[in-house]
């Protein structure tokens, strides 16, 4: 196990860089950083190439992908744009835990992504609880109820949420609990932002603002969890073991909670851990609408004005943490399934 | 004929007598449509899509495209009406006509980003699943790679990479954005990686059998045996699996053009449509509410469809 373990380790480091290789190539190209610099807007063109050779865009893709990766204080660089290399480089480089500054306001890319990451993590851990709960509740209960009528009801509600959009739902669901209940002078719940500027950035306020997004992010993976636990929970209760289980008189519940969804689990937390990391900036849309500001918005702000290394630092952030969580998620089934063992 | 042969014994093949027969045994397609007819949400989504396919491309007989993108801002942010059933948008177009044009462009560039998946799919997958070895392992970690990033994020930036000025095109004697074709070749390209990987498990299963050996023996070359012997044999996961992604596809057209990056006005989509629609929530619901439904009834029915079909041409069922 161990073994393998490191293997997976080590198979993750050349498929990030890889990785890191398309992105970068991509970022080169998505537009020009300095053309749409607020605040020091370059309006002649000596000083817009002053600019570049500043910010090191005048050296070629692979240069300023070294030094990206491995920093640039092994060299010179020129510092105040004249085109003579004269100053000795600070950058450490992603290897070594320097992401670099932000070109829009240079704080460091680890402290822009780390304001935002918590009010994502917010959202989504909020919402992830909700929809596993319940999704295995709704997912029982249709196994247990098939082909009954609440089941082919909640199947059609499934397909239905399944393939809504997602602004569709947020919409819709800003549409009646803000304007209509508003209108009809019930309590009505906020729209956009994370908190009421006039009452402050309260527990309350907070949790009051996150009730629409994560309701919105909710039904719709709610659906694919859901019809997941269903098919699974079907597959398992036709198993010999569960008949034998109900055939020496066990209470039904000891039945289906224990033998039965201890084994249809397994199957769900594979879903569950691949799931997980592309919940960090999987509400871009989201996160869009009710201006919630999280990494998402941060990836849509940044990325519209180039700002290359908080782009590439989120993205590869959520690279990483796919990969993480695939090896957490093999050894997790390797423990819950004894019949799965990867050394050879 | 699988049916007749399996009744009798594995060592003598009985000459089938056709005549004497009750009736003529099934072919796999008519077992395919008989399982797909009884699953009723498939025929529901068949119907719907139809009809909204009816919808779109009749529509255009009733409303001119001039009409769909004639500015007026007199007119703006009408609620429904007779003269506008649907409203019409900040700068006063015609909420009902602009859903016929959308329409018509939302169902292209789904199907046409599909043929590019598809066609990426396959090859990729089909490559590795025969060839193996570092050819494999090489398009293998490809995939991965792709797979690691989540499909918004790399179409944020792949429409950031393609967009810009990109001039008009002219298409059957009408005026597209030059944003369909790039935002199609993007969705294509962000989303083969599902596909590759189920026809590589395709072929990696299927090129042990017997028929791929005596293609080999008798001479017949890879790219025959590739895509003669071995492909026509995985053809219905990649059925179904294109057909669900037809509405992946719808889907990803809608987000990224809900967020501005797509499909450039004044050519419609639905996605588009809906860009800037959430600041007129309150005043303006029907700014929304249409394209929305519209694109949330086009992705239920194709994935009933899909649905209907993978139950239907799963070897496995043998249910009549």
């Amino acid at each position: 196990m161990g073994r393998y373990i490191v293997m997976r380790f080590l198979q993750g480091i050349p498929l990030l860089l890889f990785i890191s290789v398309i992105l970068f190539t991509l970022m080169m190209n998505v537009g020009d950083p300095v053309a749409t610099m607020g605040g020091r807007r370059a309006v002649r063109q000596t000083e817009y190439q002053r600019l570049r050779r500043q910010l090191g865009l005048d050296k070629p893709v692979y240069m300023q992908y070294l030094y990206w990766l491995v920093g640039n204080d092994w060299t010179q660089v020129d510092r105040d744009g004249d085109g003579i290399a004269e100053t000795a480089g600070t950058r450490r480089g992603v290897l070594r835990g320097d992401f670099g500054v932000s070109l829009l306001n240079g704080k460091p890319v680890l402290e822009v992504i780390g304001e935002r990451l918590p009010n994502t993590l917010m959202l989504m851990v909020a919402s992830e609880v909700i929809i596993i709960l319940g999704a295995l509740l709704v997912g029982i209960y249709s196994a247990l109820r098939q082909y009954s009528v609440i089941d082919n009801l909640l199947t059609g509600i499934m397909f239905i949420g399944y393939s809504m959009p997602i602004f569709f739902v947020a919409l819709f669901s800003m549409y009646i609990f803000a304007v209509l209940f508003k209108r009809w002078g019930l309590p009505y719940l906020p729209t956009v932002g994370m908190f009421d500027p006039q009452v402050g950035k309260t527990t309350a306020q907070i949790l009051w603002h996150m009730v629409l997004p994560v309701l919105s992010i909710s039904l719709i993976s709610f659906a694919a969890y859901s019809r997941y636990i269903r098919s699974t929970m079907l597959e398992v209760m036709g198993q010999d073991y569960i008949r034998t289980a109900r055939a020496k008189g066990l209470p039904r519940r000891e039945v289906v909670f224990i033998h039965a969804l201890k084994n249809a689990s397994l199957p769900i937390v594979t879903v569950v851990g691949l799931d997980l990391p592309l919940l960090l900036g999987g509400a871009v849309v989201t996160e869009r609408i009710f201006a919630w500001p999280g990494m998402g918005r941060l990836f849509l702000d940044h990325v519209d004005r180039a700002d290359m290394p908080v782009v590439m630092g989120i993205l590869l952030l959520i690279a990483v943490a796919v990969i993480l969580f695939q090896i957490i998620t093999d050894i997790v089934y390797a423990w819950l399934d004894p019949r799965i063992r990867y050394d050879k | 004929m699988n049916m007749i042969m399996e009744s009798t014994s594995p060592n003598q093949p009985v000459p089938l007598n056709m005549e004497g027969l009750d009736t003529p045994p099934l072919t796999l397609s008519q077992l395919a449509w008989r399982r797909f007819r009884r699953h009723r949400m498939a025929i529901f989504g068949a119907i719907v899509l139809t009809l909204l396919i009816i919808y779109a491309l009749a529509g255009s007989l009733v409303y001119p495209e001039s009409y769909a993108n004639h500015t007026d801002t007199s007119l703006r942010l009408l609620a429904p009406s007779m003269e506008h059933p649907f409203g019409t948008d900040s700068v006063g177009r015609d909420i009902l006509a602009r859903t016929i044009y959308g329409g018509q462009i939302s169902l292209l560039i789904g199907i046409t980003a599909v043929i590019i998946e598809t066609l990426a799919g396959i090859l990729i997958g089909a490559l590795a699943g025969y060839y193996g070895g570092w050819i494999d392992s090489l398009l293998m970690r490809i995939t991965e790679a792709m797979l690691n990033i989540p499909e918004i994020f790399l179409l944020i930036v792949m429409a950031k990479f393609f967009g810009g000025n990109i001039p008009e095109i002219e298409f059957i004697g009408r005026t597209f954005s030059g944003s369909v074709i790039v935002i199609v070749v993007i969705i294509g390209l962000t989303s083969w990686m599902y596909l590759a990987r189920i026809v590589r498990a395709q072929f990696l299963s299927l090129k042990e059998n017997e028929f791929v050996l005596a293609a080999h023996a008798t001479g017949t070359s890879n790219a025959q045996i590739i895509f003669l012997h071995i492909l026509p044999n995985s053809i219905a996961p990649i059925v179904v699996s294109a057909t669900l992604g037809v509405a992946n596809a719808i889907l990803a057209e809608a987000y990224i053009s809900f967020l501005g990056l797509g499909v450039q006005p004044p050519t419609a989509t639905w996605g588009n449509m809906l860009d800037g629609a959430n600041n007129y929530l309150e005043s303006a619901p029907w700014l929304w509410f249409f394209p929305g439904l519209l694109i949330l009834l086009t992705v239920l029915s194709i994935n009933f469809l899909g649905d209907g079909m993978r139950d239907a041409l799963d070897p496995r069922s043998r249910a009549v």
